[in-house]
């Protein structure tokens, strides 16, 4: 779509909207947020950048396909589930590293790294069929 | 022993990555696994000598009762010396046989699998690991069967096999299901513990009548013995492995195993005695069809199968000894003539035997294999052939229409061995389609082993029978047996009955070739019979599956959607009609300003929906409705939710816009007929109604807040986190969620897939990674044209 204003706004707000995904996607265990919403919002931003410039240039903007956003994806989702094998519990329970970096309560978690992968593939999964849409 | 199991996968993944850079060496190689774990089973002989058992078990589904349990006894010992001892061989002859082929990695990660999953068969002692280990038998036997899966025989035969024994299998299933909850335990020791009890209980009859199919169906039994020879559209080492000495004898393994529980019931003679003696009788009539020797070795190998289930039915001590021993020779004679068929094949050019002669001058030392080993399969004197087809005929002396019929059919092994281990190798001139020449030492060494194994057992047969015979027939019959196994008995009946087998084997062979030629003249094309009957299933399966598809899930996006709605609400709604109807309260009260404004928004963006003109007015509008029912999720204080509302409404927007683009004008403009649109109505506004009519009866019952109250007083002290929604998500129910996922990985590869399909076309991705991780499958770009 050739319009200046969505460009340049596109431009603006992709960057934002990132942000705002993953901040999301981090503050979700404990405010509304999380990996599905933050994906979608992620998504969101991609899809607006695709309308405006093309999606050849959004996928480039990209760190990988998004069809193999889809693999690391449930790779960190089902990683998540069996580190907690390594401690000797069952499949899914969630490890916690809860520490303070100053007034900063800092919470890590094998959950985290499970809401990361769902982040990806729900990125993933809307990025593959957008562009496979738009490819002509 | 899961250590033993375990030995086995891992060298299984492991071969692939070692079999390119060990090259021509890589069998013997990979043939000191199985050579260990033979010599890990021979050292525990003496455990099992007077009885006893090993056992071991490791928990794996404690909460169902469903462990790793093993338990090795003188039956399992037996099948395990037998699968891991030819598993030997047949490694090494497998590097011989298949050298250069480019899918040897695989063929050995699958060959090696399967060994692994067979052991777990013979050690298992719990029915559920059984059946695991039982159905990846099945699965490895698929691959392999498929292996040249260039060739349409290749892969029927092997989806053939893999239908067959996999429908038995599920039978099996049903069968140990019945068991397990007849006994409260899936423990297979246990279980057999007390048949008093087990047969006691009112499904016992159903229960072991299901057990017995997957057994017969494995064991390629009548009326289930036309996958067998079919399968041997398999390399031959597979053939010789799995469709030989220990695959199909798993089925022989089942009713052995079971058969302390279950064979003083009158159906288990019957059934297996009336299988068994059909199997023979069927197998012995159509090997005088072939000419193919591997075919006319597998019908050879249904009569011996069919003899070792003839002899579990029959169940006495006595049969049990016969059964033990005449497996072991099986075993022993059997595996190195189909290797030596297929070492003939490989040199000479043929398995045809009408083809070939005088072989014996260029490859001596496969002929003598084959001499060794046709004398054993021949049941002559001094081979341990001979002494497991005597106990045979003596263990049926009280079944004299069986006995009858196992003569006959050793008549016509004789002539089957002489077709196969005599006829190719003898005469002056040499005849073969191409310019033969001796096997490597990697083709004959390895059978030429067993085949003096069967020799050395025939001279000593006590040695193997109090290690091997007197434990397996003891653990057969439940109780310790006592006896010696010699290869002279006297004039017995036994003998004279061997003495008339001879002379009718040999008066079938002389008479063979015009035999040959009647019988396939008169019923070569033959397609009756339960190979038809297959066909026939298959075939009608698929005119249904292709009809049904036709009718209930047609091109047409409308029709689909139509039909799957009907069904919803015609299906809930006669259910909520024969469940006595829902119970309403009404109550209605005006909402707040907001809430009312709300819900004008929705309702007019759903007339403006149905009164659409452009299709991207349509989609536009249902996005407004989204966006109200989001509206209404912000008011009831549910963010999560709405913020996911807003996020999907657009993307969907976006989405379908992107599609409406893309459609051929020529659809777009399409109006739906008159009838069309009132069908489309009724069923959108019954479905309307069902939903608002369960909506109002839910919020009629009080609302049951267990669940509720668990996450709310769980959530933070258990999973660190404060909103509910997101710690369900990734923490309570975070299985579900791994499941969800899938399916969006699984539904965006497919849409992917499916467009790139439809753009007729590829173009280089700029993010992908290097292509063709297949090895070369001629399917590997298949449907998409360049």
């Amino acid at each position: 779509m050739n319009s200046l204003i969505l460009r340049s706004a596109s431009r603006l707000l992709l960057a934002v909207l990132l942000l705002f995904s993953v901040f999301l996607l981090l503050r979700g265990h404990d405010l509304p947020g999380g990996g599905f919403i933050g994906g979608l919002v992620g998504a969101a931003a991609i899809a607006l950048y695709a309308i405006a410039f093309g999606a050849p240039t959004a996928e480039r903007l990209l760190p990988t396909s998004p069809r193999r956003m889809l693999g690391l994806g449930l790779l960190a989702a089902v990683g998540a589930g069996l580190l907690a094998g390594l401690a000797s519990h069952d499949f899914l329970t969630g490890l916690w590293w809860i520490f303070d970096v100053g007034p900063v309560e800092v919470k890590l978690s094998t959950v985290l790294l499970f809401d990361v992968g769902v982040y990806l593939v729900v990125v993933g999964t809307i990025l593959t069929m957008l562009f496979a849409l738009e490819e002509h | 022993m899961l250590t033993a199991v375990l030995v086995g996968f891992v060298a299984a993944f492991v071969a692939p990555a070692i079999t390119r850079p060990l090259g021509d060496r890589v069998g013997w190689v990979l043939a000191l696994v199985p050579a260990a774990l033979t010599f890990w089973f021979a050292a525990q002989l003496p455990a099992v000598a007077d009885g006893g058992a090993l056992t071991q078990v490791v928990p794996w589904l404690p909460a169902l009762g469903v462990d790793l349990a093993f338990r090795l006894d003188g039956l399992s010992l037996t099948f395990a010396l037998m699968i891991t001892s030819i598993g030997t061989v047949i490694t090494v002859y497998a590097g011989g046989y298949l050298r250069g082929d480019r899918q040897l990695p695989r063929f050995f990660l699958i060959l090696l699998s399967f060994m692994a999953a067979m052991l777990g068969v013979v050690l298992a002692d719990d029915l559920i690991a059984l059946f695991v280990f039982w159905e990846l038998t099945s699965l490895t036997s698929y691959f392999l069967v498929g292996y040249k899966h260039e060739s349409s025989t290749s892969r029927d035969s092997a989806l053939q096999a893999l239908l067959v024994t996999g429908s038995g299998g599920l039978a099996m299933l049903g069968g140990f299901l019945i068991l397990g909850s007849a006994a409260g335990s899936y423990r297979i020791s246990e279980i057999l513990a007390d048949p008093a009890a087990l047969q006691a209980h009112p499904f016992f009859l159903a229960a072991m009548l299901l057990v017995i199919l997957g057994a017969l169906t494995k064991s390629a039994q009548f009326p289930f013995h036309f996958w067998l020879p079919n399968a041997m559209a398999a390399p031959t080492p597979v053939s010789a492995y799995l469709h030989s000495a220990t695959m199909v004898k798993a089925g022989v393994y089942l009713l052995a195993r079971t058969g302390p529980g279950m064979n003083d019931h009158p159906a288990w003679f019957w059934i297996l005695a009336t299988a068994g003696t059909a199997t023979i009788v069927a197998a012995a009539t159509l090997a005088l069809l072939q000419r193919d020797s591997k075919r006319l070795l597998a019908y050879s190998t249904l009569i011996a199968l069919g003899t070792l289930v003839l002899l579990i039915g029959v169940g006495t001590p006595l049969a049990a000894e016969a059964m033990i021993a005449f497996m072991i020779a099986h075993a022993l004679y059997k595996a190195p003539l189909f290797m030596i068929a297929g070492s003939v094949d490989h040199e000479a050019g043929s398995r045809d035997v009408t083809a070939l002669r005088g072989l014996g001058r260029v490859m001596p030392f496969t002929w003598a294999v084959a001499l060794l080993a046709g004398v054993s399969a021949a049941g002559l004197i001094p081979m341990f052939g001979f002494v497991g087809k005597e106990l045979a005929y003596e263990a049926l002396f009280p079944v004299p229409w069986a006995l009858a019929a196992l003569v006959a059919a050793s008549a016509v092994m004789l002539v089957i061995t002489v077709l196969v281990a005599l006829k190719p190798f003898v005469g002056r001139e040499l005849r073969a389609p191409k310019a033969a020449h001796e096997a490597p030492l990697s083709m004959w060494s390895g059978p030429m082993l067993l085949a003096l194994a069967g020799l050395a057992f025939g001279l000593m047969p006590d040695t193997i029978g109090q290690a091997l015979v007197v434990p397996g027939a003891s653990a057969m019959a439940g109780e310790p047996l006592d006896f010696h196994l010699a290869l002279w008995h006297g004039l017995t009946p036994a003998l004279w009955l061997s003495l008339a087998t001879v002379a009718a084997g040999v008066v079938l062979t002389l008479a063979w070739r015009p035999l040959h030629d009647r019988l396939r003249s008169a019923f070569g094309a033959t397609t009756f019979g339960p190979a038809g009957a297959y066909e026939g299933l298959l075939t009608g399966l698929k005119r249904v599956a292709a009809w049904q598809t036709r009718v209930l899930q047609s091109d047409d996006l409308r029709h689909h959607l139509t039909i799957i709605l009907a069904f919803a609400v015609g299906l809930s709604g006669v259910t909520l009609l024969l469940q006595g109807g829902v119970h309403i309260a009404p109550a209605f009260e005006w909402g707040s300003v907001h809430e009312v404004a709300f819900l004008a928004l929705i309702v007019v963006a759903a007339l403006a929906v149905v009164q659409a003109r452009s299709r991207l007015v349509a989609i536009t509008a249902l996005g407004v409705v989204g966006f109200g029912f989001a509206l209404v999720f912000v008011l009831f204080s549910a963010p999560d939710l709405a913020i996911t509302q807003f996020l999907v409404e657009t993307l969907i927007v976006i989405i379908v816009a992107l599609v409406l683009v893309r459609l051929p004008h020529a659809l777009l403009r399409e109006e739906p007929r008159h009838g069309e649109r009132a069908l489309s109505g009724v069923v959108a506004v019954s479905g309307g109604l069902l939903l608002t009519v369960l909506l109002l009866a839910v919020v009629t019952v009080p609302l049951d807040r267990t669940l509720s109250d668990f996450f709310e007083a769980a959530s933070y002290p258990e999973a660190h986190g404060r909103n509910i929604v997101n710690v369900i998500l990734v923490d309570f129910r975070a299985l579900d969620t791994i499941g969800e996922i899938v399916v969006l990985a699984v539904a965006a590869s497919g849409t992917y897939a499916l467009l790139r399909r439809w753009h007729g076309r590829e173009r280089p991705q700029p993010h992908d990674g290097p292509r063709g991780i297949d090895d070369g499958n001629a399917d590997g770009n298949g449907g998409r044209t360049p």
